[in-house]
């Protein structure tokens, strides 16, 4: 499975480690909504909760009990940490179906029981290195601590950020103070008319390291491009989870580890952050015979 | 978690309740534990619980293999409950005794571990692997995972094949260690698995397991799991579990009954201890609170002071009498 000079991938030599841990263990609070304001078909919220965000590194994510103490809906809804200033945790949510809804429509003075940080960090690259964000949707959000960090340590920092239309761009302006930042909708409606791996294209070749947060398919494709110019990516994935904290195990990747087996990963506690290069996305929803313990499945080599 | 520690580790407004029970001849000083399947080998819940406390660490089911579990997606949100189709990924045998049960040991936690298996020979050899492990306190039998490669037809569908499992487990298993067989509730008389299990060496029983489920996208117009079927956990099938406890506790009501199914709450557990069951898992509540299990600890004690009960185990059994 491995070689003597490093990891085998599925496609070649892996160019990036398994994200290490985070530094500091997660806490349960019950948390005030302090700031509400509708971003596009978003809404940004923004939480008393410094507990949480003391804790926080860019890449986490926070997991939300949603719809009250008898809530009918068991799973919390798990969201990437956008901000964490002065004892603030700031999240930007997409409401799609009726927790999300109900957790978007929360007015300040309204308290939620909120677990994190979760879930691993960006890995952040030798001090200098000039780097590449690529944010597809609401996941732009998940990539502020991330370059804001980065600028701290003297990286040059360039951002895309696309999505379908105007208005599910997210933390355009945000980023824009930290980053030289390029945006692209499908219908043209804001910056370039195009996908942002058409940008990624162009700017991979001038970066030492690039990172995503957004849709898999984008994920993909942007991890895609990286690989093929030699610069190791790291992605932050959006899988359903029901509790966010690793016991549920629904979660799961095939993602390649640090032996080289490929195995399903925890997107919760392995994740959210994976090498680009790691993931094995052409797989995804699939069990292949080289995943570890696939044969006590009975999937057996061909 | 400041307000529920407190509670649960002594603090001066807690209810002069003795909630020391035991898992047949094994005694616990908490009448609640974790739940297989919910709280993983107990390590993520270790920033939320004092997990010495609780009653015993139930593990996820162990079998001789690693297994990957089922292709993605694994689960559904249902009303008040889940559906779930994991497929029993785990590290095997030979991890859980080299990385999670040690981890349990250190820190004082019981382990109540959960095996599975296709064959009565893959049950009895991990019973006979868990023999003598420090910090096992017993194990569970899960002979009713519906989400196995026969689907449906499971061991504990089966007076006949159930008895063999727990018969060849129980003369594997160390004698120090009760030996609970986890039931299912799919079954058109569970009194009947009952009895069988429980002449076949059952020291207790655990019930229930989920329930076989479906749910179909009305979008892609397809089952939503990766599996197809699923298993139905939480509060919407405590009905059936209490129903079940009830059953079994009224015709056998010497057998030692490990209630589960959509505890939430400790006034939840209450009505299994009242049903019949000496000890209650807690476990698709806590997806949705990791620090429940303290939680309904905390919340039992003040449930059975509050109706004047000196010991959990006065209450075990009541709304029968």
């Amino acid at each position: 499975m491995t070689d003597p000079g490093g990891h085998v991938g599925h496609h070649g030599p892996l160019l990036t480690e398994p994200a290490p841990r985070a530094p500091s263990a997660p806490v349960q609070r019950v948390v005030e909504v302090v700031g509400r304001r509708p971003v596009g078909a978003y809404v940004e919220l923004t939480f008393d909760a410094p507990e949480v965000a003391a804790r926080a590194v860019p890449g986490q994510f926070v997991a939300f009990a949603v719809g009250g103490r008898e809530s009918a809906m068991l799973l919390r809804r798990s969201i990437a940490i956008a901000g964490t200033g002065e004892g603030r945790l700031t999240v930007v949510v997409a409401p799609h179906g009726p927790g999300s809804t109900w957790l978007a429509g929360q007015q300040p003075g309204a308290t939620v029981d909120v677990v994190g940080p979760l879930g691993r960090p960006f890995p952040l690259p030798e001090p200098g290195t000039p780097a590449l964000l690529v944010g597809g949707g609401y996941g732009a959000a998940a990539l502020v601590g991330l370059a804001a960090a980065l600028r701290e340590r003297g990286s040059d920092v360039a951002a895309v950020t696309g999505a379908a239309s105007a208005d599910r761009l997210c933390s355009v302006d945000e980023l824009t103070a930290l980053a030289d930042v390029t945006v692209l909708t499908d219908d043209g409606s804001a910056g370039r008319r195009g996908w942002v791996t058409d940008a990624v294209a162009e700017l991979v070749g001038e970066v030492g390291v690039v990172y995503a947060c957004g849709p898999m398919g984008m994920l993909r494709a942007v991890a895609e491009l990286a690989t093929a110019a030699g610069v190791p990516s790291y992605v932050a994935v959006e899988e359903s989870m029901a509790c966010g904290i690793g016991v549920c195990m629904t979660c799961v990747l095939p993602v390649v580890g640090a032996d080289g087996r490929t195995r399903f990963s925890r997107s919760c506690t392995e994740g959210p952050v994976f090498g680009g290069d790691r993931v094995r996305f052409a797989d995804v929803g699939t069990l292949t015979a080289d995943v570890v313990g696939a044969a006590a499945m009975g999937v057996l080599p061909a | 978690m400041t307000v529920v520690q407190a509670r649960h580790s002594g603090h001066k407004g807690e209810p002069d309740v003795d909630m020391g029970t035991a898992l047949a001849f094994a005694p616990i000083p908490s009448p609640v534990l974790t739940a297989s399947g919910c709280s993983a080998f107990g390590q993520e819940l270790e920033p939320f619980v004092d997990l010495g406390a609780l009653g015993a660490v139930v593990t996820k089911s162990v079998q001789l293999q690693p297994r990957s579990g089922r292709p993605t997606p694994r689960m559904a949100e249902t009303p008040s409950g889940m559906l779930n189709s994991i497929g029993l990924q785990g590290p095997g045998i030979d991890g859980l005794l080299a990385d999670e049960l040690p981890w349990l040991a250190r820190r004082g936690a019981r382990a109540f571990v959960s095996i599975a298996g296709t064959r009565v020979e893959h049950f009895a050899e991990l019973a006979g692997r868990l023999r003598g492990v420090p910090g096992v306190l017993g194990l569970e039998v899960n002979i009713s995972c519906p989400n196995v490669e026969s689907r449906g037809e499971v061991f504990a569908c089966d007076p006949v094949a159930a008895a063999d499992v727990v018969a060849a487990v129980r003369e594997a298993a160390d004698p120090a260690q009760p030996v609970f067989a986890k039931l299912s509730p799919d079954v058109t008389d569970i009194v009947s698995i009952a009895r069988s299990v429980t002449a076949a060496g059952a020291d207790g029983l655990s019930m229930i397991n989920t329930l076989l489920g479906l749910v179909i996208d009305p979008d892609t117009m397809r089952p939503v799991l990766g599996g197809v079927t699923g298993g139905l956990s939480g509060p919407a099938i405590r009905p059936v579990a209490l129903r079940c406890v009830w059953q079994v506790h009224q015709a056998l009501p010497e057998v030692p009954v490990l209630g589960m199914g959509g505890i939430r709450s400790g006034l939840d557990a209450l009505q299994f201890v009242l049903a019949g069951a000496s000890a209650v898992s807690v476990g698709t509540a806590v997806f949705h609170d990791p620090s429940a299990p303290a939680r309904v600890h905390a919340e039992l004690a003040e449930a059975l002071a509050a109706r004047g009960f000196g010991t959990l185990s006065d209450a075990v059994g009541y709304a029968h009498r």
